[in-house]
């Protein structure tokens, strides 16, 4: 049970507000700030955003369940994002995919049981010319091998 | 060699500051247009160029801008769609990456035409990296009063914000794009009334996309006819291809409008690899009707494809060899529509979840003898007969595909 935002969040939340006509604008970034500070957004972070953004808390989960990037449970350390559209998966992008399922033994949508990695499945990045792709955490990582895979999880985590 | 505008300095070291793009030219345009030129002139000339969108539906921008009534005292909003979901294309990221004062120019260029003085740029949320280089591009440009009030002392004012999305691809569709800015879930709006009328915040709205913005620095300074130069009388300037795939050399490849498909592939990204022959393009981005090899000697306009049967859509161009299953391209389409409807209406809704239901379980190995048809006559019942333009972009690659590659997806 969480008591509120710390004092640091509830100010980069105001600047935020300050950028928009009305405070409902201004939930899709609020929510990236909230996830990036915990996490995730659980049930009391959705209260929270709803008590300030002047918005019923259902009105806020209706939000954040349409979009894929926002996540409602905590995630392991590392976000593994693999991208297997087709110009990925033309270069390899199944191979990878395939490749970090055996190794990690996980399911897209999984987390390991040390709480190290998710493994995510993702649409295209919009870095096609450099496939296959694999986002871990915010960083993009390009024309991978699996070599490249393996050294990634050596040092990631 | 054909001019190369837009990249013709990219620096792939990283985002042009402010300095290196003023002192190489950078924001001419817009001191041109806020110095020497009426709002109805920058119209005037861009109308002239014949600048048609790069987002897809290839709109000529000038038209769009003169939809916004001049005499409302209203504010008016300009959006920038740089949401670049279209799977294959990834030439707005270019821009950003590279050139963000490009855009920014463009932005100023565009408001002052139309009379805005609040921007937000749509940036799609996995481009986290790029949209805080945006947010510091803009602050550049605010401290050398490029942005701001009274830009380049004429009076003018603007102040550009940005915005990002969460992962949704159907936020680049222009009306769910303003959803989700006013913080709703991305379903897309009923049209009319256009956001020229009823946009942000029920105010008249421009959007436009990355590339077609970056295009109007050199339209101001250089004029209509010089872009009209560039490209095809109906369809002027360059465009940015992004070319993937099985391509030796897979980039970003400026070029005229109107340039041979056939060209872009095997002059420009290098061919096929040795040993590996075209099986299959798709010219304009996931959604667009694929083409055989037989049919690539097409330019790439927005009328020369429409009349090839398919569209030029975003021009990212993939490439197919004849190493790729027709089943796994099948597979791949099926599945990111079936996953990005936003569900708001039943035929696409329905249609797409259905179609990659069947197509599942052909891949399972349990094929019935009339999937094909089931699948064609479900994208056929979607076709022309949903909310947003979505319906169509989920149906048309799918019966084109089942069309040309029907023996292969039986077998
Ligand atoms: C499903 C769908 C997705 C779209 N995605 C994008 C996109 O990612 N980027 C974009 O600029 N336009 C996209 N568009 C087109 C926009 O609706 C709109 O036409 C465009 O932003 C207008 O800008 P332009 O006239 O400069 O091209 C999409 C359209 C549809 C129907
Ligand atoms: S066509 Fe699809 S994406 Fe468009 S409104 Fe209907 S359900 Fe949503
Ligand atoms: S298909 Fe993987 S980044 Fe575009």
């Amino acid at each position: 049970m969480t008591t509120g935002f710390s004092e640091g969040l509830r100010a980069r939340i105001d600047n935020i507000f300050a950028r928009y006509p009305n405070r409902r604008s201004a939930l899709l970034p609020v929510l990236h700030l909230v996830q990036r500070e915990r996490g995730f957004i659980g049930p009391d972070d959705e209260i929270l955003v709803a008590g300030l953004c002047g918005l019923r808390p259902v009105e806020v989960r209706e939000v954040l369940t349409f979009y894929t990037m926002f996540r409602r449970e905590p995630a392991g350390r590392r976000l593994l994002q693999v991208c297997t559209n087709l110009s990925c998966a033309i270069r390899g992008g199944g191979r990878i995919l395939d490749h970090l399922r055996r190794t990690l033994g996980l399911e897209p949508g999984q987390t390991t049981p040390d709480g190290r990695f998710t493994l995510v499945e993702v649409e295209c990045l919009g870095a096609c010319d450099k496939g296959p792709c694999l986002m871990v955490g915010e960083k993009l990582h390009e024309g991978l091998t699996l070599e490249a895979v393996d050294k990634l999880l050596r040092e990631s985590g | 060699m054909a001019e190369k505008y837009l990249t013709r300095s990219f620096d792939p070291a990283g985002p042009r500051s402010f300095k290196t793009y003023a002192d190489t030219g950078g924001y001419s345009g817009a001191r041109k247009a806020l110095a020497e030129m009426t709002p109805a002139m920058v119209m005037g000339e861009v109308k002239a160029a014949h600048l048609r969108g790069r987002g897809g539906a290839g709109f000529p921008a000038g038209l769009k801008w003169g939809f916004i009534p001049q005499a409302s005292p209203a504010p008016k909003y300009l959006c920038v769609n740089a949401d670049e979901g279209e799977p294959g294309t990834f030439k707005d990221r270019y821009i950003l990456a590279h050139d963000p004062h490009l855009l920014l120019e463009g932005v100023v260029i565009v408001s002052y035409a139309v009379g805005i003085h609040k921007a937000y740029v749509y940036v799609r949320g996995e481009y986290e990296e790029l949209a805080r280089r945006l947010e510091e591009a803009i602050s550049e440009a605010v401290s050398q009063g490029a942005l701001g009030e009274n830009i380049f002392g004429s009076g003018f004012s603007l102040n550009v914000l940005v915005h990002r999305g969460a992962g949704a691809y159907i936020c680049g569709e222009e009306t769910a794009l303003l959803e989700s800015l006013e913080g709703y879930r991305g379903q897309p709006r009923l049209k009319p009334p256009f956001p020229a009328s009823v946009g942000l915040f029920g105010n008249s709205t421009v959007i436009n996309n990355v590339e077609t913005l970056a295009n109007l620095p050199g339209i101001i300074l250089h004029g209509a006819d010089w872009f009209l130069g560039l490209g095809k009388p109906k369809d002027g300037g360059t465009r940015l291809y992004s070319v993937s795939g099985s391509v030796v050399k897979p980039g970003v490849y400026e070029l005229p409008t109107g340039t041979s498909l056939r060209e872009i592939i095997f002059t420009h990204a290098g061919g096929l690899a040795p040993g590996r022959t075209l099986k299959a393009v798709i010219p304009g981005g996931l959604s667009s009707a694929i083409l055989l090899p037989g049919e690539i000697d097409v330019a790439m306009d927005c009328d020369s494809l429409a009349a090839a049967g398919s569209m030029i859509g975003s021009a990212g161009i993939i490439v197919i060899d004849d190493g790729v299953s027709m089943k796994t391209v099948l597979d791949r389409v099926t599945k990111f529509y079936a996953h990005e409807s936003c569900g708001q209406c039943t035929p696409c809704r329905v249609g797409t979840s259905w179609i990659r239901r069947i197509v599942r379980r052909m891949n399972g190995g349990g094929r019935r003898a009339d999937d094909l048809d089931r699948i064609a006559r479900l994208a056929e019942a979607m076709k022309g007969r949903t909310f947003c333009p979505f319906g169509d972009a989920a149906a048309l690659p799918v019966l084109a595909l089942i069309g040309k590659f029907r023996t292969e997806l039986e077998g």
